[in-house]
Order: C-alpha cells, then structure tokens, then sequence
C-alpha cells in the first residue's frame, strides 16, 4: 500500500538561478510522521531524475511540519536562460505531491 | 520620530502586479507605510538598455500606471510609499512622476531617490572577481555584461524616509528591505540590534510577495479552498516598536491568510532556513511558529537574528545569445502523432538550412510540458500543442525555429492549427557575485533639487 505525498501534505515552489526550491508541508502530525521518515532526498531525487542529476539538500521545520528541499540544478540552466516554457519551476511543486510513499500502516509496522 | 506601532502594507510583489488590491489595501488598510516590490532579478538588465536607449527611460514601464492609481489615495491618507520601481533610473522615475503627479491631483509632495546600487564600472575595475554560480572569473562576463547591481539594504530606504521624503523610489534594493526600512526609521531602531532586524526582515520576506501570503499561489478545489480568490487582498503587517509583529490583509478582501499559507510562504525562495541572507542580517527563520489569533490574523515568532555579512551580492545581466520558440496544435483522432511529425519536419528542415543550434527543447503541451516527464508513459490527450525553443548565438538562427513552425499550419501534418508564440528574443542572462560592501557609496538625493 501507498500513498500520495498530495494526500499528506501541501507544496510550494520557489526559484533562485538553477535552483529549484520546493516546500512540503504536512496537514497533520500523523502526515509528518510519515513525510520526515519517508520523503527523504534520495526519494526525491529520484523522482527529479529527469531533470537533474542533483543534489538535493533536506532541511526539516517540525514545529511547521514543514520539509524544505533545495534541488540544484533543476531549472534548465537557470530562469534566464532557460527553454523550459515554466522557467521558474512554478508547476514542481505539483511534481513533488505525486511521489508515492509506503502508506501509513505499512511505514508505521516498520517504523 | 520615535512611534510605538506602525502598519505597513504590500501595494506590489512584482512589476506586473495587479493594481487594484494595491488601490484597496490604501483605502482600507490604515497604513502608515506602503512598500511596493516590483524589480525581479533580471528585470533591471532589461531597464538598463531601455535607459542606454534613451536617457530619460530605464524605470519600471508600469510605473506611471500603477501611481496613478495609487499615490493619489496614499498622499491624501499621508501614507509614505517606498518602491524600487525605480529600477535603473530611479531618478527618471522621480522626474517623470513629478510630471505626472499634478495631473493627478498631487501636486505636493517630496520624493527621495536612492542611488549607488548600479556597479558597472567596479565590475569592469575587478575583473578577479569569482562568480557564485559556477566559480568562473567575472572576467568572461564582462565583454557581455548589460547590467551589474548591487542589493542595498533597509539603511538606505530609511535614510531615504529621514529626508521626510514622502516618497522614496530605489533601484536595487533586497526586497525585505523595502519592509525593514521604515521600521528602522520609525522606531530608530539600530542597525545592529539583531533581533530586531530579524524580525522586520520576517516581515518583508512574508510580504513582499504580496498575495502569495494571503492565498495566492495556494488553492486546489476539493482539497485547499480559499474564500472569494478573485478578491484576494495583499498583505499588511503591524510592527511595534518592541519588535513584535503580527499579520493581517485588507480587512473585507477575499483570500486566506493562516498557519498553511504563512507556512508556504516563509520557505518561498528560500534555502537553509537558519542563514536568510540579506544586506541587514542573517536571518534564522529555522524556529518560526505561526499562530492565528483571529480569522486572517496571524503572529510569527522565533525569528533570531546573526549579524550582516561584510559582502554585498551583485547580480551581472549579460547577453547570452537568442532563443527562438514557437507552438502549434494538434486535435482529434492521430494528434499525438501529427504533433510529433510536425516536430520532425521542424528539425529535419533546420537541418536542411544548415542551421544548429547550443540547446534546443521539444514539448508536447498537453502532455510532458511542465514537469519534463516521459511522454510515452503519459496519456493521450484529446488535443496537444507541439512547442520547439531552441537558444543559438544567431540571431537569424532563432527566428527561424519560429518560422518553421509557423509553416506548419500550410506545410506540416494534416490539421495543424492554433500556431502561437513565434519569435525570437535576446537572452538576458545573470549572474552573481560578492564584493566588500564598503566598496559601494549608495547616496540619497532629492528629487526636486537635482
């Protein structure tokens, strides 16, 4: 069993150079739990793959409930130079709310 | 002027702001101070060819617009304005809008500029300098180099506010420092008292986007509703003197204002949430809590403040040759393959003309556009748009990716309609670096006396 990052959590997304940065945070302390244990950077890395070869860096705000992931290299060279028709990577936020995370149950009987 | 409180409200977060929650946050908000944010990263490359077109140019376009609807109702509430709409000429700016300003029923009023942000000739003196982006030498910019800005800090905007000056217009300026700086000049608070700083800076950083704070950039139906969005109201904070804040909206505007959209807002274009970097300060943003108090009312705190760097960023506008793009639609039974043939013969008859090309993108919109996914494994829409950009030195290169594709509407796949975006435009790039900040002299001057 599965679940979406879209049914735990909100995202917005931000730019700076090549720099995508994309927030997630948690409607509950139930959805936290399982976001700062499952939503790693190697997870979302993985699902950025095709945009970037990395890295990306994890930052955790648990009084927000809040992941802040700083994705270099994700924006086509950089908001000024690139051929992407959403330069600013506005849209990458609704990228990172489709990463499927092992669902409560399952993480909470191994966690 | 020592003040126990003020309120300072969000008239803009980017040059192409919509207008009227700027007029309604001046009637309703009881402001003392409106900051408006309208100078994106590479915008002020572009203000610097317009001024080096002519000398009177170089501000924000829309300024004339957006002061007209707004400085009216501001001077008769005696609400002080700060705006970096001045971009690369915030004298221009000044000038133009005195010429303006009486048709509008404003005749009086004081304006104070800040100069000294723009570095060109201490960029072309230091060629040594590294660059942030990619460690290569500034040297290698400099023979395309458009613009080169340094971002001031909330120092400047408050000396600006100390003339008495009811108007303060800037060109590069950190964007929180729009906020910090009439709180700097309405408390006296010192510049080197951190925590203050750190909080002021909090406020500009949540508002100077405007309604990104109060709903914007924020609702999906069914999962996160927000009340009357077309209405959405900006931003105003309430400062006091002590360094606590608190945020609110335009009272009877649409929009949310919560934990949730406070929370988005905060890590916005931000990174390591405990080293902000700013002209003022390095703000920690790391322990911030949002409480609601009331309906669209919220109180940040944990805020803490560490001490300004001793560098400022410039940010370099450069030339970086041109990009051609165009579109063309597809719909109805066979569009995905059409649409992909159409690509073919676009490549294939640039091939043919000799013509090549650094990078060239290829989107099926409908399809793969936004997040760059595989458009194999996505589903096949009803109807889907072909888009090619390509950038090239050549300029003629890049026009004709966008005649290529227009052809395609006579000389493409059956059923090809709906060709948009042709054109070719001249890339301004930037870039980055850090120089001592005493090497920088911003200075204010009077509008009227120069």
């Amino acid at each position: 069993m599965s679940i979406r990052v879209y049914d735990l959590a909100h995202a917005r997304a931000g730019d700076k150079g090549n720099t995508s940065n994309i927030s997630v945070t948690a409607y509950s302390d139930e959805g936290w739990a399982v976001i700062q244990r499952e939503l790693t950077p190697e997870r979302v890395l993985a699902h950025f793959r095709h945009l970037t070869p990395g890295p990306v860096r994890r930052y955790e705000l648990p009084q927000l409930r809040a992941l802040n992931f700083v994705i270099e290299n994700a924006l086509g060279g950089g908001v000024t130079r690139s051929l992407a028709i959403d330069p600013h990577g506005k849209s990458l936020s609704a990228l990172m709310l489709t990463i499927a995370l092992p669902g409560h149950n399952q993480a909470g009987a191994s966690g | 002027m020592a003040r126990d409180k003020i309120r300072i409200g969000c008239g803009a977060g980017f040059s192409d702001d919509r207008i009227p929650p700027g007029v309604e946050i001046v009637e309703r908000g009881e402001l003392d101070y409106l900051a408006m944010e309208c100078l994106a990263e590479r915008t002020i490359a572009r203000e610097t060819l317009d001024r080096a077109k002519d000398p009177t140019k170089g501000y924000t376009p829309v300024l004339l617009e957006r002061m007209e609807a707004i400085m009216p109702p501001a001077l008769k509430r005696g609400i002080k304005m700060v705006t970096n709409m001045g971009a690369a000429n915030p004298m221009g700016a000044a000038r133009v809008l005195r010429k303006h300003a009486p048709g509008w029923g404003c005749p009086d009023y004081t304006c104070a500029v800040v100069q000294g942000d723009e570095v060109t000739d201490l960029m072309r003196a230091h060629p040594e300098l590294t660059l942030m982006e990619d460690g290569a030498p500034l040297e290698s910019l400099l023979p395309k180099m458009a613009s080169a800005n340094a971002y001031l800090g909330a120092d400047v905007v408050a000396q600006g506010f100390a003339t008495g000056a009811d108007l303060v217009i800037t060109g590069r300026v950190a964007d929180p420092a729009l906020f910090l700086g009439p709180m700097l000049h309405a408390f006296g608070w010192s510049y080197d008292d951190y925590q203050k700083l750190a909080n002021g800076t909090l406020v500009g950083h949540l508002l100077e986007c405007s309604g990104q704070l109060t709903g914007g950039c924020f609702a999906d139906p069914g999962k996160k509703e927000v009340e009357d969005l077309a209405g959405l109201g900006y931003p105003l904070a309430d400062v006091w003197a002590d360094g606590r804040i608190e945020i609110s909206k335009t009272p009877g505007s649409g929009g949310r204002l919560d934990v949730a959209t406070c929370t988005e807002q905060l890590l916005y274009e931000m990174h390591d949430p405990s080293a902000y970097i700013t002209p003022d300060c390095v703000l920690d943003a790391s322990g911030v809590t949002f409480r609601q108090t009331e309906k669209d009312r919220v109180v940040p705190s944990g805020a803490r403040g560490k001490p300004r760097t001793p560098t400022l960023k410039v940010v370099v506008g450069y030339f970086d040759g041109y990009m051609g793009s165009g579109e063309m639609g597809f719909a109805g039974i066979n569009a995905v393959a059409r649409a992909k043939l159409g690509i073919e013969v676009v490549k294939e008859r640039l091939r043919r003309r000799g013509l090549t090309y650094e990078e060239m993108r290829i989107d099926l919109i409908g399809m793969n556009s936004l997040h760059g996914n595989d458009a194999e494994q996505a589903p096949e829409p009803y109807e889907v748009r072909l888009r090619i950009a390509a950038r090239t030195t050549d300029k003629k290169a890049a026009e004709a990716v966008g005649a290529e594709v227009r052809s395609l509407h006579m000389q493409g796949p059956t059923g090809a309609g709906g060709g948009i975006n042709f054109g070719a435009r001249q890339i301004l790039a930037v870039k980055s670096v850090l120089i001592p900040r005493e090497w920088v002299k911003p200075e204010i001057v009077m509008e009227h006396a120069a």
